[in-house]
């Protein structure tokens, strides 16, 4: 690639170059540089050392692990039911749709349909989260390298969501609101209204934030043509969501591999031309158009009905009946203390996140715990590549490529 | 291709090392010895009828009551044919070695580094292999075995109990 031989070249002193031999000889040596594990960029708690040669990264080691707490093991230990609340700590910053993921993943396992209500419930919801997931984006990748005002747009109009949350479901970011078969309450018509505002008053402010962004010089210089990767790389390294799209990959599990209600809505998966963090960024704006569209439609289409599927030996029953009916009483015990009684057998379900492709891998013996859980986690797979991405870039990079990735490291970690 | 296409087509090309295949719940999982592991997923990832040119996840298992102890799970999907596939072979712990699959897919790099650290299998000619959620320095062993103990290892019952209120 000719722009690649340019970067590493372009700084280096020729020594044939007329003059340089006036030069006194220079003692050089690599530069090992810790960034983090407290570093306000890093979005958790995350350490790469990287080596230096003048400003340019020669190579970068991602030291992952300061938050891993050992969820694979725990989900061994509790049943089905109890494993959705730890969900909600891998992704802190967007709970709903790991909640989706896992209860999609268990209800493959289980054979289970969920009445066509709850499907649109839960895409609207998880639309929702997509939007609030790229705009926690949008705005701390700004700030990271130094647009400070589109952050304010952006958390301004992403507490408006977040009160959304809070009303659905009591909670703004452990939220747990997703079930396994279902989901655990029906839209008010207060929360409705609410959404139906807010899809009118959210697209221009998009445009806000796009105009904020791309009429700085600053900005634009730091995000257009750095962190490039090839469609290939970005294929070889596993990478998914908008960090692959960005390269030109029609890669989406809404599409390749329909779910939920996606199916029934109309809308296009923006791609990527250069693979730069810049293109990162114009699909993710894009995506915001997309979700407002995908909600439109699932409130026009949305028929009335169940929102939990009626399979009493592993669905919750409705929580009003709980407190009233003995034997509903009975069956959400039971379900929480004993579990379900899973079939022998293993699979792997992948949910397209705001991240990328978020898929649990569980291998069941029977009885009511998995046996082994395995969360395939996007951010830590992004963060495979930054060795690879961030090779000859100046030091300052660094933090636009991991915002870039969009990264986590709750998930990360695990 | 179908999965059960998939399935026949691996048996036929690798009669020696295919062990099974099974498919459930759309899924189609493929076992073959580890010898021939890195052979065939380099099949998967050449031929062009196959073309898996995407590393969803690698993982592991760990069956402690049986003779071949770990199992080795490698995902894959192919995003020009929109399919998907499961690829195993289980290690014995006496000698806990399979090859490294870095040379086809760059992204098995971190996962397998993960599952080194989390199921003690190691990769052979992993350019890398080092421990990585857990401290370099750590001794204790690995986490997601079955007999690394799932709620603590007792040493919260050693603790003295104040009594608060007798003060």
């Amino acid at each position: 690639m000719a722009f690649e031989d340019q970067r590493t070249t372009v700084y280096k002193i020729d020594p044939a170059h007329p003059g340089s031999e006036t030069l006194p000889t220079l003692r050089t040596e690599e530069l090992l540089l810790n960034m983090g594990p407290q570093h306000p960029a890093t979005h958790g708690v995350l350490k790469v050392v990287l080596e230096l040669e003048g400003e340019r990264l020669v190579k970068s080691t991602p030291v992952l692990g300061y938050l891993h707490r050992g969820v694979e093991k725990l989900a061994e230990d509790g049943t089905y039911h109890q494993f959705i609340p730890h969900t909600d700590r891998l992704d802190y910053v967007c709970a709903m749709y790991n909640n989706f993921a896992y209860c999609r993943a268990v209800e493959k396992l289980m054979n289970i349909i969920v009445p066509d209500r709850a499907e649109y419930l839960r895409t609207i919801v998880a639309e929702v989260q997509r939007i609030i997931g790229h705009q926690f984006w949008l705005g701390t990748q700004a700030l990271d390298i130094g647009a400070m005002t589109v952050f304010f747009y952006c958390f301004r109009d992403r507490e408006i969501l977040m009160d959304w949350f809070d009303e659905l479901c009591g909670a703004r970011l452990t939220t747990s609101w997703y079930r396994i078969g279902g989901v655990e309450r029906d839209f008010t018509s207060s929360l409705l209204d609410k959404l139906k505002q807010f899809l009118d008053y959210f697209p221009p402010k998009i445009d806000e934030y796009m105009v904020f962004l791309e009429t700085n010089r600053i900005w634009v210089g730091r995000t257009k043509g750095v962190a490039i990767i090839s469609a290939e790389d970005a294929v070889s390294f596993g990478l998914s969501g908008p960090t692959l799209r960005g390269s030109g990959v029609d890669y989406d599990l809404r599409k390749a591999q329909p779910y939920s209600a996606y199916p029934k809505c109309e809308f296009s998966v923006p791609l990527g031309k250069n693979g730069d963090t810049y293109d990162r960024y114009w699909i993710r704006v894009q995506e915001f158009y997309e979700s407002v569209k995908i909600i439109r439609q699932c409130l026009e289409q949305m028929p009335a009905g169940p929102i939990m599927a009626d399979v009493p030996s592993v669905t919750l029953p409705p929580k009003q009946r709980v407190f009233t009916n003995l034997e509903s009483m009975i069956q959400q015990f039971k379900l929480f203390s004993q579990g379900f009684d899973a079939p022998p057998g293993e699979i792997y379900c992948g949910t397209e996140a705001h991240k990328g492709e978020l898929g649990f891998y569980i291998v069941s013996t029977g009885g009511g715990k998995p046996y082994r859980l395995k969360i395939r986690a996007p951010s830590f797979i992004h963060m495979g590549a930054f060795d690879h991405m961030s090779r000859g870039y100046m030091i300052s990079d660094a933090v636009t490529i991991f915002g870039t990735y969009d990264i986590v490291m709750g998930e990360c970690d695990r | 291709m179908s999965l059960q296409l998939i399935a026949s087509r691996l048996q036929e090309n690798f009669s020696t090392g295919f062990v099974k295949a099974v498919e459930w719940r759309g899924d189609l999982a493929v076992t073959v010895t580890r010898d021939r592991l890195h052979e065939v997923a380099q099949f998967l990832h050449d031929d062009p009828a196959m073309d898996f040119d995407y590393i969803v996840h690698v993982s592991s298992v760990d069956w402690p009551d049986d003779e071949e102890r770990f199992e080795v799970v490698y995902e894959f999907y192919s995003i020009r044919k929109r399919q998907r596939i499961r690829l195993k072979a289980r290690v014995p712990e006496s000698d806990c070695i399979v090859d490294s699959l870095t040379d086809l897919w760059k992204g098995a790099d971190f996962m397998e580094r993960e599952v080194y650290d989390m199921m003690g299998i190691r990769f052979r000619h992993h350019p890398d292999l080092r421990r990585i959620l857990m401290p370099d320095d750590y001794t204790e062993g690995y986490p997601l075995r079955k007999d690394f103990p799932l709620r603590g290892k007792g040493w919260r019952d050693t603790f003295e109990f104040l009594d608060e209120t007798a003060r």
